[in-house]
């Protein structure tokens, strides 16, 4: 897909006479003396803000310090984690259950804070699977993947998850266009053009719990919907996607869907779409897909598979969407914390369009239109136009803000982040990037109220930057100090692979949102939790054998069993009896055929075990715990099928009844 | 942990040795970190009949407290018996039994709610730790527990 591209942009490139070298140049420019005192943050001290980045084909989320750059946690959301157990222990796989199955992969490119006003509060955080359409949310005082929602009637879930400025919808549009589900999928593709639809999610946000629901789809075109970013302040209430593939080409889309000079932004007015759901325009269609939530009481998910959505036909309705043109192939779509500007970047183009707000309304209200596309009006580009800002680089793909007046753009080709003047369009400053850079952040840089103080650079090449690790070099990030004129690099710093886009936050905010330490093991309601060893058995309920086992510095209880059988199903429920914060103790047996299980202060996590072999297999504490941490073990004696060894378990004695047999 | 008093403890650090002020939650605690450490270094206002927390005195009745003696063992079932043993074995930490007459009340409730510093600074605790190797972890036992444990321990040292 990146090669792809690349290939697209080529031509561009390649018919570009202005810029002699798209490269960067040495990879010592743009670092200046103190850098490494600015982003110094001393043993013992924490770093000013959480960045939190994409995982890309990960799957997963990862948190960093800024400004040192330092890797503070990976948080698994559509990707199994043998180093968590994530999507490995009986209570987590239902998080990763869908429509069609436990899925235990996904992509995900775009992360977006929860805000209030318009500004970041720091409560969750929303990611989307690229693969197989989900959006997940993430809990801020567990650091933990708190829900799963699939997305029907979608595929290529590219353009989510943004969300409005008080977190009243998360939404989702697809890239690629397909049938719905309530349809006949099964018809030649070069029918693209009659069969094959555009779906975009409302999800609704629950105030206080931040509980998702699908609330409704709006069906169009059949057009790769990119990027997306709601409206704020003036502009609240309308929701701005980027649209490209206008051609509905099915094939070889480097060419074919690069043909028009101009592809779209649409502007839905979601406020108006949901006085149509309310006055009955709706429809309910069949289709299923899996709604999955997680209890911190019972540390356990669930998964429920729904059958219907309600799906509102935007083509149908005349004044939900608006099409603004924007030249060759938009990726970017980003909203000024005014909500008066709205920046479109065509990464085929050499100039970057902003529209106004207050232009668009006025437009509509004149009726400006140059046509309609599939019934949905298009409006006049030079209506709805701000300006343009001239020959600002190579690639353009996405704009953040820092609240005083400025935009800052990443360049792909040439490789490099570019500050203009929202208003002016005058080209400020630019700063190389090492390179192919993708998406920025500014913390806050897509609110109402940036923090102008950093912006991260996120390159999907890291070539001639780091230590050679083979064919693949890990991708990267640059922190840039943005505070006075000029941009000014202070750092590289690797990530897992592929960072997109991010969001960050002032730490404070973040660390002092209600951050769980520990969990209370009074509050603990797994079913099957042993709240102190004098809990602790094994039981056997045909050939399914529940181990009710605890944990605590240095031992296991019970850490002798005998009497498994092969052919068992076994069932570990461990609970971790430490209340003390960050002593996990780890869990693993020989030859199990998931992962381990790492399990948190107060928590119960179940390993699912079968054994195939006749003998005695240990088991151990896998995260170094204390002084005693390599005494932290057990044995378990598997006997063959049919085997009359009565079950027994004990703690401290040597010989287990059976063993006397 | 009592936030109180590491504020206070941090404030004298700060003073004994010149330094920026840091806040309790600056300072990383468990396991001994830069506050822990140094006050170590200060023997002298450490009260090993005390120990260090909030408890100065503690009441107790001339009988034992029937219920209050339940509610601790349940509560010690789940964050306490893994690791103490009721009679005068060790396991993981040492066995209970004689330990009201060992140590003071308010000693044993300042050591339950308040681990961390007094692992730190009480000699005999100090002792302790060479022969156990494993630092007495921080349960997050509330004073109610705390008053609970201290009565079934006095349950199983024959108060009746
Ligand atoms: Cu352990």
């Amino acid at each position: 897909m990146k090669n792809k591209f690349v290939k697209a942009i080529l031509v561009i490139v390649l018919g570009s006479a202005l810029f002699t070298s798209c490269k960067p140049k040495n990879s010592g420019d743009a670092v200046s003396g103190d850098a490494a005192q600015r982003v110094y943050v001393a043993p013992g001290k924490y770093d000013e803000f959480y960045n939190f980045v994409s995982g890309g084909f990960s799957g997963q989320m990862s948190v960093y310090g800024l400004p040192s750059g330092r890797m503070l946690k990976v948080v698994p959301i559509f990707s199994q984690d043998p180093e968590s157990g994530w999507g490995f222990s009986e209570e987590t796989k239902p998080m990763l259950n869908t429509s069609e199955g436990f899925i235990p992969w996904d992509d995900q490119h775009h992360l977006e804070l929860s805000q209030t006003n318009g500004e970041v509060d720091g409560r969750w955080i929303f990611a989307n699977a690229n693969n197989t359409p989900r959006i997940a949310r993430v809990d801020l005082k567990r650091f933990k993947t708190a829900e799963i929602i699939e997305l029907p009637n979608s595929a290529g879930n590219h353009s989510s998850p943004f969300i409005t400025e008080n977190t009243e919808y998360v939404v989702a549009g697809t890239r690629f266009g397909v049938p719905g589900d309530y349809e006949n999928g099964d018809v030649p593709i070069n029918t693209y053009k009659e069969n094959f639809k555009g779906h975009i999610s409302f999800i609704k946000v629950d105030k206080e719990s931040g509980k998702m629901d699908l609330s409704f789809q709006l069906r169009l075109p059949g057009v790769n919907f990119d990027l997306s970013h709601a409206g704020k302040g003036k502009s609240h209430g309308w929701f701005f996607f980027t649209c490209y593939n206008s051609e509905q080409a099915n094939t070889l889309l480097e060419v074919n869907a690069s043909q028009r000079d101009k592809d779209f932004i649409m502007a839905v007015n979601w406020k108006k779409a949901e006085e149509y759901i309310k006055a009955g325009k709706g429809k309910i269609e069949k289709t299923k897909y899996a709604h999955n939530t997680w209890n911190d009481e019972t540390h356990t998910g669930t998964s429920v598979i729904k059958d219907e959505v309600l799906v509102l036909d935007a083509m149908a309705m005349k004044d939900i969407c608006y099409l603004m043109p924007c030249p060759k192939s938009p990726h970017g779509c980003d909203v000024d914390p005014t909500g008066e500007y709205i920046v479109g970047s065509g990464k085929l183009a050499a100039l970057i369009p902003v529209f106004s707000f207050d232009k668009m309304i006025n437009a509509i209200g004149k009726k400006d239109y140059e046509g309609d596309y599939e019934g949905i009006p298009v409006l006049k580009y030079n209506s709805v136009l701000h300006g343009e800002v001239q020959k600002p680089g190579l690639g353009p793909l996405h704009t953040e803000f820092d609240g005083k007046g400025n935009a800052y753009t990443t360049f792909f080709v040439s490789s490099e982040v570019v500050k203009w003047d929202i208003k002016t369009l005058k080209v400020l400053d630019r700063v190389p990037t090492y390179y192919s850079v993708g998406h920025l952040c500014i913390p806050g840089g897509d609110s109402k109220k940036p923090f102008g103080k950093y912006l991260i650079a996120y390159n999907k090449i890291t070539k001639d930057r780091y230590l050679p690790t083979g064919p693949e070099l890990t991708q990267s990030a640059q922190l840039y100090d943005i505070s006075g004129d000029k941009m000014q690099l202070l750092l590289d710093f690797p990530t897992i692979g592929e960072p997109h886009y991010a969001q960050a936050a002032p730490a404070d905010l973040i660390r002092n949102n209600g951050q769980l330490k520990i969990y209370d093991i009074k509050k603990n309601n797994h079913p099957r939790v042993a709240k102190g060893e004098k809990e602790t058995k094994v039981v056997r309920e045909g050939n399914k054998v529940h181990v009710y086992m605890t944990m605590v510095r240095s031992h296991f209880s019970p850490d002798n069993i005998e009497g498994i059988k092969v052919g068992d199903d076994v069932y570990f429920h461990i609970t971790n009896l430490e209340q003390d914060w960050d002593v996990p103790h780890g869990f693993s047996i020989r030859r199990a055929q998931t992962a381990e299980l790492l399990i948190m202060p107060g928590e119960t996590s179940t390993l699912n075990w079968k054994p195939t072999k006749v003998g005695i297999v240990p088991f151990y504490c896998t995260d170094f715990c204390s002084a005693l941490h390599q005494e932290m073990s057990g044995y378990i004696r598997v006997s063959p099928a049919g085997s009359n060894v009565p079950l027994s378990y004990s703690l401290g004695t040597n010989l287990p009844a059976s063993s006397t047999k | 942990m009592n936030k109180s008093i590491l504020l206070v403890l941090s404030l004298a650090l700060a003073i004994a040795c010149g330094k920026k002020e840091a806040s309790a939650e600056d300072n990383y605690q468990p396991g001994g970190g830069e506050a822990t450490t140094e006050a170590a270094a200060d023997p002298a206002s450490y009260d090993p009949k005390r120990g260090e927390g909030k408890y100065d005195t503690v009441e107790l009745g001339a009988t034992l407290d029937q219920a209050m003696a339940t509610k601790g063992e349940e509560v010690a079932g789940v964050k306490c018996t893994s690791c103490h043993k009721m009679t005068d074995e060790k396991l993981v930490g040492p066995g209970w039994k004689g330990v009201t007459e060992r140590r003071t009340p308010q000693w044993i409730m300042n050591f339950i709610t308040n681990p961390d510093p007094m692992i730190d600074k009480d000699p005999e605790v100090q002792a302790q730790l060479e022969i156990c190797l494993v630092r007495m972890p921080n349960q997050g036992v509330s004073d109610d527990e705390a008053r609970g444990i201290l009565e079934y321990m006095r349950k199983n040292d024959g108060v009746k």
